[in-house]
């Protein structure tokens, strides 16, 4: 039997070609699920037959000589916040415990029809609100590189599986930080697109201005790969970019000579030593590589936080008031329809969705509006402005991902306000609607991993993926 | 108009938890109280910015007019969306007596 | 005719209502557009199917559903705000927050402070104009259905039913200005509206079926003091339901303030089985709806292009027609003629007539008169009403006689009114055989002759009757009675 390929690439490569076949990748990846998932509980539901019996079809369109997708056959695991039609997704709260969605988000029809097979549906913080996966109604997901420790959140489900070898690839969501952060934590690729280039129709909203649906991967190409795979216009999404999916693979190896790469000169403090020091690494080694470090002020940074933590929380009280107990999902029965929703949210939220609903509700009432939300905004049009002129002088920023390794379970569930402050350096992307991504770089303290954020303007990926790229070769290449 | 470095008080929470439909108790409104007054004491760093003139920005990428042909599309199956319904009674939704609420 | 702008604001006494109260109402009309598909999702706009057949996740406010705008929607709520001599804005659109179990996403789409249509009039047929502050879209809720309570409402009922097949129906929301000052100037807003409505093929706009629904703002005061506290009266069901309720609401409010008590402000619901208006329900914590712009949505602006075509293509409004059909025939815009003929939509028709060289006048009036259940568009060949006007005009048929003769176009789809008159025998009399059978008549009858020459009008009748029947109908009446008028001297 012939090695099953790490990469999404190498699988979509090997399958096409005939030296494996789907249901061996399949079985090898389903396999390593059983022998570490219960220690690492990446995921809310495997999906292991509905896998099998994917792969089996593919393996007979490919006898049969029928045309298959770029992807046949590339195993991938899917955040439980984005719809799949029949299969449970429960946004990893017990408001929607054993709903299962009548249709598919627009992601996951286009994976499918690209012939990626979904091995399950991973965990989550509950609404994907937090930073930790601790806020999952389910249960928390343990880093693979070290089980005591967090890896990241909100999509820490999909991080993990792909840092254990659960799948070469998996979608996650990021709204202030989600997918680059646990990618950072678990010392894989994570990458957040332009706002409006992938469809968030099926994504179950959060925040509706900030959400985006990305992929990780164990390789800057990968990345490249997915992203292309989801990105491009979908008519069912009105926020969607009217383009088609960019061709982003190749920017992965061009490198970066003549390439301007940003150091932000006023980052928000609060990162560890080593970050700083891995950081400093990153410049050095672009440097090397042919591009020019320029020195670049982002003044309105440190107010992102605050920005995020009121647009989002306002955004999300709308979003959420949809589960009501009415048409799915939980419901604690009442003698009237208004006692019934009360009932129903108090039984089926957990604590910091419940917070974040009262702050937004807070923010968006009457009297409080000015001040609060709308405030928000505009302190968002600064934040933009800012990587606007930034932008005119460089092709990329260079930041940490997160200012902090993987911390250890307890360490800041008590402090919503700590929880928060693991999103300063991602947080401003949001707000901007910008791309970024996350490149595993070195370790820091306690043996964890580092991860490097490349920023890029709207509709940068091209650039964004150039430095990645450099940086995945700089950081010792593919794993 | 408020300063946002105004601490929110239990009244406000509670007054907020019920707009939004969450019983909580009086003793995690105390709780939450806490909580949400370190968050929103943490806002008041935005009060030293001079934002006159600026223009609040609600899309990152700035399209108009996205619009749809008037035409048909394939609906959800019914049988399949009832069965998901906490209860349902002769082809529509049911829930408990709507009273309390606005008409 | 144009209107002074303040005239509509300042009561008339014929508006006033008695003890010196006046009268200020304003009407929110909620109208479900003619699409073919909801506002912001592609299941069918469809009144009658199976419950909860015509969904989609949007629709039910499934987790991850997403609007997507209606372009045929924003073409007829720009037709509107155009026949309501609006100005189209570019707009945004705001979520309105709030619980309800027909509200399947617990929020609205609706517009806010920046609606697509703003500052326009209607021009009611009696001559008033009412200002119109707004007309912007919004997507329609859910329908519930109470079980188990005696009335059928929700108080005292078991439990409810939920379908969704509403959900989502484009609605155009237009708010009157507060210049409505007595219940028939409200009913005639709601019917000038309503034609509008059908004419430019927004709506069917049918208020019994609910593609119509009118909730009416009332308040009272004395003139020269602020307008008092109003009140919103929901449950109108139709036109008439809207005079009643109104006159109830006003008469309550006025009994209320002369007994020295105060109004609160509140929704009350009309009873139209009782005739009588009563609280809906007294709320403690009034909702706040913390309105913030709609983040799933992009904003709207309609090109100039797209404006001005819906302008051009705009078809003639029945306020138009009454004018037109006025200028052609010199009957007042607010003759019942002109009214009833431009609502049956038959103005095109009688000017065909015209146009085919009939007398206008008398086009008019054997419409009127003879084409009730003809709609707009009359079996009997333009041509051939014009020629049988000429006819009657030329004094060649009596206008008896020409009343048969229609009558037998009406009945036959059409036909030559000459020939159908020659069959009958029909010829009008020349001038003098009519004046010497007036003159017989007259000798006959002494008595009733002398009645009428003292003044008596209704003597007239006799000797007019004498001569019909001399003539077998062919003297004209018109004629005969000049006779006898200038007999009388």
């Amino acid at each position: 039997m012939a090695t099953i390929p790490t990469t999404a690439s190498g699988i979509a490569a090997a399958i096409a070609s005939k030296q494996i076949s789907a249901r061996e990748v399949i079985d090898s990846y389903l396999a390593q699920i059983t022998a570490r998932e219960s220690d690492i509980h990446a995921f809310n539901l495997v999906t292991a037959d509905a896998a099998r019996a994917h792969a089996d079809a593919i393996d007979a369109d490919i006898a049969a000589g029928r045309p298959i997708g770029p992807l046949a056959g590339v195993p991938i695991a899917i955040k439980d916040n984005l719809c799949t039609h029949g299969v449970e997704t429960t946004c990893s709260s017990k408001i929607l415990e054993g709903w299962k969605p009548p249709y598919d988000a627009t992601v996951v029809s286009r994976l499918r029809d690209a012939g990626a097979i979904m091995v399950g549906k991973t965990n989550l913080d509950e609404f994907a609100m937090g930073s930790s996966t601790e806020n999952s109604a389910f249960g928390p997901t343990r880093n693979p590189l070290d089980t005591s420790r967090v890896p990241g959140g909100s999509s820490g489900g999909s991080a993990a599986a792909v840092a254990a070898g659960f799948a070469p690839v998996s979608l996650g969501s990021d709204t202030g930080g989600s997918i680059r952060q646990p990618a950072a934590m678990c010392g894989v690729v994570g990458v957040k697109p332009t706002y409006g280039l992938v469809s968030r129709y099926g994504l179950c909203a959060y925040a509706s201005s900030l959400d985006q649906v990305g992929p990780f991967a164990t390789t800057v190409a990968d990345a490249a790969l997915i992203t292309e795979a989801i990105a491009g216009h979908d008519a069912m999404d009105s926020t969607s970019i009217p383009q088609p999916a960019p061709a982003l693979v190749a920017s992965v190896s061009q490198g970066v000579t003549g390439m301007r790469i940003g150091r932000v000169t006023d980052l928000p403090a609060g990162a560890e030593p080593e970050v700083i020091a891995r950081l400093n690494e990153a410049f050095a080694a672009l440097e090397a590589a042919g591009a020019t470090i320029v020195d670049v002020t982002l003044p309105s940074l440190s107010y992102a936080l605050t920005a995020y933590y009121l647009i989002a929380p306002a955004e999300a009280s709308s979003n959420l008031a949809r589960y009501d107990g009415v048409r799915y999902g939980l419901r604690v029965n009442a003698v009237d329809t208004n006692s019934m929703y009360g009932a129903t949210r108090a039984a089926g939220f957990g604590d910091e969705v419940k917070r974040r609903i009262m702050l937004g509700t807070y923010a968006l009432s009457a009297g409080y509006y000015d001040a609060y939300y709308g405030k928000a905004l505009k302190v968002r049009r600064l934040i933009s402005e800012d990587f606007e002129r930034a932008y005119a002088q460089v092709d990329v920023i260079l930041t940490p991902t997160s200012p902090v390794v993987a911390f250890p379970f307890g360490d800041k569930v008590d402090d919503p306000m700590a929880m928060y402050l693991c999103d300063i350096y991602t947080i401003p992307t949001n707000l901007a609607g910008h791309p970024a991504m996350s490149v595993p770089f070195g370790t820091g303290a306690h043996g964890m991993p580092v991860g490097i954020q490349v920023l890029a303007p709207a509709l940068g990926e091209a650039p964004m993926f150039r430095v990645g790229g450099a940086l995945e070769n700089a950081a010792g290449g593919v794993k | 108009m408020s300063p946002s470095g105004t601490p929110i008080s239990a009244a406000d929470v509670a007054k907020v938890a019920r707009l939004a439909r969450l019983d909580i108790d009086e003793a995690n409104v105390v709780h939450f109280t806490e909580q949400l007054a370190k968050v929103i004491g943490h806002f008041s760093d935005i009060d030293a910015l001079d934002l006159s003139g600026v223009g609040p920005m609600t899309q990152p990428f700035p399209l108009v007019n996205v619009l749809r042909e008037d035409i048909e599309q394939p609906c959800l199956d019914t049988d399949e969306v009832l069965a998901a319904a906490p209860s349902s009674d002769q082809r529509r939704f049911r829930v408990p007596p709507i009273i309390g609420l606005d008409d | 005719m144009t209107q002074d702008p303040l005239s509509s604001i300042i009561a008339t006494e014929a508006q006033m209502l008695e003890g010196g109260w006046e009268l200020i109402v304003g009407l929110e009309v909620h109208v479900e557009l003619a699409t073919k598909t909801k506002l912001f999702s592609g299941s069918p706009n469809h009144f009658g199917d199976e419950p909860n057949t015509n969904i989609d996740p949007v629709t039910l406010g499934l987790p991850g559903a997403l609007p997507v705008l209606n372009k045929q929607a924003v073409e007829l709520a720009m037709r509107i705000g155009v026949a309501l001599n609006c100005s189209i804005q570019p707009c945004i659109f705001h979520r309105k927050n709030y619980f309800y179990p027909d509200m399947p996403k617990a929020y609205q789409i609706s517009q806010y402070d920046i609606p697509l249509n703003i500052d326009g009039f209607l021009v009611l047929p009696s001559g008033t104009r009412i200002g119109v502050e707004r007309a912007h879209l919004e997507e329609d809720t859910g329908k519930s259905t109470h079980v188990g309570g005696a009335t059928g409402r929700i108080h005292g009922s078991d439990y409810s039913l939920i379908d969704f097949n509403r959900a989502g129906v484009p609605l155009v929301e237009i708010v009157s200005r507060p210049d409505i000052r007595t219940s028939e100037h409200a009913k005639e807003y709601v019917a000038e509206l309503r034609a509008i409505l059908e004419v430019i093929g927004a709506s069917d706009a049918k208020m019994e079926e609910g593609s119509m629904r009118v909730d009416a703002n009332v308040s009272v005061h004395k003139p020269g003091t602020l307008f008092g506290t109003r009140c919103e009266i929901k449950n109108v069901n139709s036109i008439r339901a809207l005079g009643r309720a109104i006159d109830y609401e006003a008469r309550r409010q006025i009994d209320v303030l002369d007994s020295g008590g105060t109004i609160r402000q509140e929704t009350r619901h009309w009873d139209d089985a009782e005739g009588r208006t009563h609280t809906l329900r007294v709320k403690e914590d009034a909702d706040d709806y913390r309105y913030f712009p709609e983040p799933d949505l992009v904003p709207l602006a309609p090109s100039a292009e797209w404006v001005q075509a819906v302008r051009d293509n705009l078809p003639m409004l029945p306020a138009a027609r009454r004018t037109a059909l006025s200028a052609l025939t010199g009957y007042d815009t607010q003759s019942e003629a002109v009214i009833v003929v431009v609502e049956r939509g038959q103005h095109d028709y009688v000017q065909a007539v015209v146009d085919a060289g009939g007398d206008a006048v008398r086009a008019l009036i054997y419409v009127q008169q003879g084409f009730a259940d003809a709609g707009p568009v009359p079996a009997v060949p333009a041509a051939d009403l014009a020629k049988l006007t000429v006819l009657e005009r030329d004094a060649k048929l009596s206008a008896t006689q020409a009343k048969t003769v229609l009558a037998e176009l009406v009945e036959h789809g059409g036909g030559d009114a000459a020939a159908i008159a020659a069959t009958k025998g029909f010829e009008a009399m020349d001038t003098s055989a009519v004046e010497a059978m007036v003159d017989e008549a007259i000798a006959a009858d002494p008595g009733a002759w002398a009645k009428y020459m003292a003044g008596d009008e209704k003597a007239s009748g006799a000797i007019v009757g004498r001569v019909m029947k001399a003539s077998q109908g062919k003297a004209d009446g018109k004629i005969v009675t000049a006779i006898m008028q200038s007999r009388r001297g």
